[in-house]
């Protein structure tokens, strides 16, 4: 490859005086700097930085993830690269072809954007509003509660229970969101209640 | 995991059976490298397959899947009649010495008590000796016939070498290297970790799998050092975590128990959870279990729960049956006794067994919801899809929402990793289009409910309208509050019981950790494992600090450990009776003649004198247990029961048929082939690819690039066999279903002798399905039967039978 800097990479180097900053810090000379700069603006300079950890399996791996944008100051931000952490005890940077491949994860085409509704019978899904479609699950929820719902059993000991309708939890939601659906679900007095442990 | 990832790189042996870390789990395996490299440790990997994991090993034996009771049986087994037995861990550590009832007794593949028309056991003789001083009766001699080593000698003298070959088609000479190997590590100075996963958990007896190589770790003394323990590598970032935090039918957070219906009120619920101490001296843990459960209560229902309610005992739901877990939910919904369900980040259409079964049972219900950042099958399952998904949308009445959520990527929380430490993580990203996050979803479904139940009335409205929801933003309250609430906190000030000058706790400040908690209501805590993870000190679960003192791999100030910030489980077995480490090169916590310290958070309590108090602690005994007494369903050891479908017989139990105290649906025992079946004659199995994850990364362009396409792995001799081409098509059937595949003929799976009949494998890997970029393809689970483990109900994916043949590929 032709290191060599032509006038034009030179001058569009001047924009990224930060990373040329940073670079003068570490030994280069300005000549070098000035060299070095001006081979690439290096992608990740303008992106906020995230810590995150994997969401595939348990090893729980390290990763930070660039957006450009940043959801702290309110902005709207895209993940536009995610590398393994290199501080991060258990991967020390590294990751396997799962989680290396987690962008597009993030971006992929099968991710859902809309509330969708299947009528019985019907052989499509089509888009519903989320107010319309929350309302139409509590309706559903509590019409079959209502019916259902077992205050006492036989011997006519209290036994508060719900088990017509189950839920089935997640096995990578947070411990948090883990809290708040256990409340949910057992305020309700539901039974019929699991998560993938068991697969 | 009782140790962590980081801990494996302190070992002398690494055992891999029942799982395949370096294909599931690449990143933590790297531990097993450094091991391998720094310390000059071994590597045993046992499986049906030779996995990669495989293929750095030192030796690798091959084993018949559902034959690992017979194997590890047999190692200890061999430990015993060759006293490589860590005899001062077993004598002081163990129940060796405890005196079994007289009634107790194994015979015919059967324990005392067995009921075969409940498949059932009465439990009553598995049980100690209790004198009249109230403890278990123990013989530190070991010379009583009916004390627990003795009993277990006799339990696995059967299991000799030439018994292990013969079920698990298991080479003579292999076995016994493995067995060797595994034996030298009774030394004090040497250590061994057993790696495993849903290769052990995915059978009709997993849970006693499981408690085999736990036996064998104990009799070895490896459980609570160093490099040692009992490793579970959990499939999903936070499977651990959401079994932590109690999401399962019989379970509140912190393994606490939901009440049964025979258990009237709080007085009745409490007395069975006494834990009285069965020896003298010991801590029995969990005799605080009604400070903890009361948190919970008060954390469910805040000022509602008061003591006059019994803290609101009788709105928590009862049991009638042991639980509801996910097979009871589909044959519930399969007999037209359900009307919705509601599927959250699970997608039970792949994941559950038998999928003919799952799909007529989904069309039974009333309504369905899912919540899922991607498309999934379980969401997708009236919809036509060719032979991928034959059903008639027109012939299917079910109502179903989809609703779409945050990625990781877009949200904020803790995850628990397999060595149990809680990792916070933070939102990077806008999530696409309208998708939101489950805090959002599930307090939307919580306020609509209540909204409903207020406006109009209702059945039994008390526990929703008054569950305690005082978030900033009831809409959507954050992780920092939930984990707050996981934590605890003081409604009142608390003080020290033995001096009640000392404040522990002002009000309305969170507990620094569980030993805080209180059982008069005075306090409220949402998961008592979980407390300290976000106490007054700040978000101890986001603590990013990377230092570790003497390079032990304890990383203690990275995260949070549960419980309190410990690292390894039972680490107070890491010292002998004196309190002096087994070995001073992997020196843990000691004892200084005052106090327990060191490099952990001691597993004790810190002044509690190491020849008095018993390093198990959760445990009446302060010992573990050999012999579990009436704590599992079907037996107090394990014993070798084939899997429900098998190509042999059981060879001692003849008359068994699959795990006698399993619970077997009406319908489902006529969907098992026969034992040594003509018509299925190969054992499948499933598995895992390192480049998928389960049913998600066939969304993922690059995974589905990696691995497009479905297939099937079989042997060079069974291909030959039946005329199958390398990259033939292939038709591979069960008795419940039937599927079409790529055959991938391979060296890495052998046909197996049992017995004199070669055990032709059969692989199924479990990747695909008919959403996303990879090609549409099978699951196992269209073929694997409807029958879960003893305890836990985790379905039988492991071991079950087919048959295969060639066929005509899809018109191009
Ligand atoms: S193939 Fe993977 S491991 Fe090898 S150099 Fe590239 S990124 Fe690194
Ligand atoms: S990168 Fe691979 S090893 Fe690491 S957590 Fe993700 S799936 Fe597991």
């Amino acid at each position: 490859m032709n290191m060599e800097l032509s006038r034009r990479q030179f001058l569009g180097a001047a924009g990224a005086g930060v990373a040329g900053t940073a670079l003068g810090a570490f030994g280069f000379g300005e000549i070098e700097a000035a060299h070095a700069e001006a081979i690439r603006a290096f992608k990740l300079v303008n992106t906020t930085e995230t810590r995150n950890t994997c969401p595939y399996c348990s090893v729980a791996c390290g990763i930070i993830m660039y957006s450009k944008g940043d959801l702290k100051k309110g902005e709207k931000a895209e993940i536009t690269h995610i590398e393994g952490d290199t501080d991060h005890p258990t991967n020390r940077g590294t990751l396997c072809p799962k989680g290396a491949a987690l962008l597009d994860f993030v971006k992929a085409e099968t991710r859902l954007k809309y509330p969708m509704i299947r009528k019985p019978g019907s052989d499509k899904f089509e888009r519903i509003a989320w107010n319309d479609a929350l309302d139409r699950i509590v309706r559903l929820m509590k019409d079959d509660r209502d019916a259902n719902f077992v205050q006492k059993n036989n011997d006519g000991v209290t036994v508060n229970r719900w088990t017509t309708t189950g839920f089935l939890a997640a096995s990578a939601t947070t411990n948090e969101t883990a809290f708040a659906t256990y409340k949910v679900v057992r305020s309700a007095g539901m039974l019929v209640f699991d998560n993938q442990a068991r697969v | 995991m009782t140790n962590s990832w980081t801990d494996i790189k302190n070992t002398d042996l690494v055992v891999i059976m029942g799982g395949n870390a370096a294909e599931a789990h690449p990143c933590g395996f790297k531990w097993v490298t450094e091991a391998k490299a720094n310390r000059g440790a071994r590597l045993i990997v046992v499986d049906p397959r030779f996995t990669r994991s495989a293929s750095v090993a030192d030796v690798y034996a091959p084993i018949r899947q559902g034959s690992d009771i017979a194997f590890l049986l047999g190692v200890i087994n061999y430990c015993i009649q060759n006293d490589k037995v860590h005899w001062d861990y077993v004598k002081a550590f163990t129940n060796a010495t405890y005196i079994v009832k007289d009634g107790f007794e194994y015979k015919d593949g059967l324990f005392s008590g067995y009921d075969e028309t409940k498949r059932d056991y009465d439990k009553s003789s598995w049980e100690y000796v209790i004198g009249e001083d109230g403890y278990a009766q123990v013989d530190d001699t070991l010379t009583n016939p009916r004390c627990v080593w003795n009993l277990l000698k006799t339990h696995v003298s059967i299991y000799t070498p030439e018994m292990v070959e013969r079920i698990c088609g298991t080479p003579r000479d292999k076995f016994l290297k493995v067995a060797e190997m595994i034996s030298e590590c009774s030394s004090p100075i040497k250590t061994m970790t057993s790696m495993y996963a849903l290769g052990w958990t995915q059978h009709s007896k997993g849970s006693q799998n499981i408690r085999s190589m736990a036996m064998l770790q104990l009799i070895l003394g490896n459980i609570g050092v160093r490099g040692g323990g009992m490793n579970a590598l959990r499939g999903h970032s936070n499977i651990q975590g959401l079994t932590d935090v109690g999401l399962m039918s019989n379970l509140l957070p912190g393994y606490l128990t939901l009440p049964t219906e025979k258990e009237v009120d709080f007085d009745s619920y409490m007395s069975t959870r006494a834990f009285k101490p069965l020896r003298p001296n010991q801590m029995s843990y969990w005799q605080n279990y009604k400070k903890f459960f009361v948190s919970v209560l008060k954390s469910m229902w805040g000022s509602a729960a008061t003591p006059e309610n019994h803290f609101a005992y009788d709105w928590l739901p009862k049991l009638d049956v042991p639980g509801y877990d996910v097979l009871r939910a589909f044959e519930l919904m399969n007999q037209g006794k359900m009307t919705g369900y509601m599927c959250q980040g699970f997608n039970p259409l792949l994941a559950a067994p038998n999928r003919t079964k799952l799909t007529a049972s989904l069309s039974k219900l009333k309504f369905l919801v899912t919540m899922d950042p991607l498309d999934t099958e379980t969401a997708r399952f009236w919809e036509n899809h060719g032979e991928f998904n034959d059903v008639d949308p027109s012939q299917i009445q079910t109502e179903v929402i989809q609703l779409p959520s945050t990625c990781f990527a877009e949200d904020e929380g803790s995850l628990t990793n397999s060595g149990r430490w809680l990792q916070w993580h933070w939102p990077g990203g806008t999530p696409p289009g309208e998708a939101k996050t489950d805090n959002w979803i599930m307090a939307q479904i919580h306020i609509r409910l209540k909204e409903l139940y207020r406006k109009e009335g209702g059945v039994f409205p008390d526990p929703i309208v008054n569950l305690d929801w005082a978030y900033a933003d009831p809409a959507e309250p954050s992780a920092e509050e939930l984990a707050k609430e996981l934590n605890g906190k003081a409604y009142a000030t608390l003080y020290d019981p033995t001096d009640p000058t000392k404040v522990v706790v002002e009000a309305g400040k969170r507990v620094p950790s569980f030993a805080a908690l209180r059982d008069d209501g005075s306090t409220s805590c949402g998961c008592w494992i979980y407390s300290g993870c976000f106490n007054e000190n700040g978000n101890n679960m986001a603590r990013r600090d990377t230092s570790d003192p003497d390079e032990t791999g304890a990383y203690s100030k990275w995260a949070f450990s549960w419980p309190v910030n410990r690292r390894i489980l039972y680490n107070r077995a890491s010292a002998d009776l004196n309190g002096k480490a087994w070995d001073p090169s992997r020196k843990l916590i000691e004892w200084d003649g005052q106090k327990w310290s060191g490099y952990d958070v001691p597993d004790i309590a810190p002044t509690a004198k190491p020849s008095e108090v018993g390093p198990f602690i959760m445990n009446p005994e302060g010992v573990s247990r050999l012999f579990v007494r009436g704590m599992m369903r079907d037996g107090p050891f394990p014993a070798h029961y084939e899997p429900f479908e098998s190509p042999v017989t059981n060879l001692v139990a003849p008359n068994v048929r699959g795990n006698p105290a399993a619970r077997v649906f009406k319908g489902d025992f006529e969907q098992f082939a026969e034992p040594a079946s003509e018509e299925f004659p190969y054992a499948a199995t499933s598995y895992r690819l390192t480049e998928h994850f389960h049913y998600w990364t066939k969304h993922v362009w690059v995974n589905a690039v990696l691995q497009p396409e479905f297939f099937v792995e079989i042997s060079e001799e069974l291909a030959s066999e039946k005329g199958i081409v390398k990259g033939g098509w292939v038709r591979v059937w069960s008795k419940r279903g039937s599927i079409r595949a790529k055959a991938v003929v391979t060296k890495r799976i052998k046909p197996l002798m049992c017995d004199g009949k070669a055990v032709h494998v059969v692989g199924i890997p479990l990747h695909w399905g008919f959403t996303g970029a990879a090609k549409k393809g099978f699951g196992p689970n269209s073929l694997t039967p409807f029958v879960g483990d003893a305890n836990i109900e985790t379905p039988e994916y492991k071991a079950f039978l087919v048959n295969i043949e060639p066929v005509a590929g899809p018109v191009a």
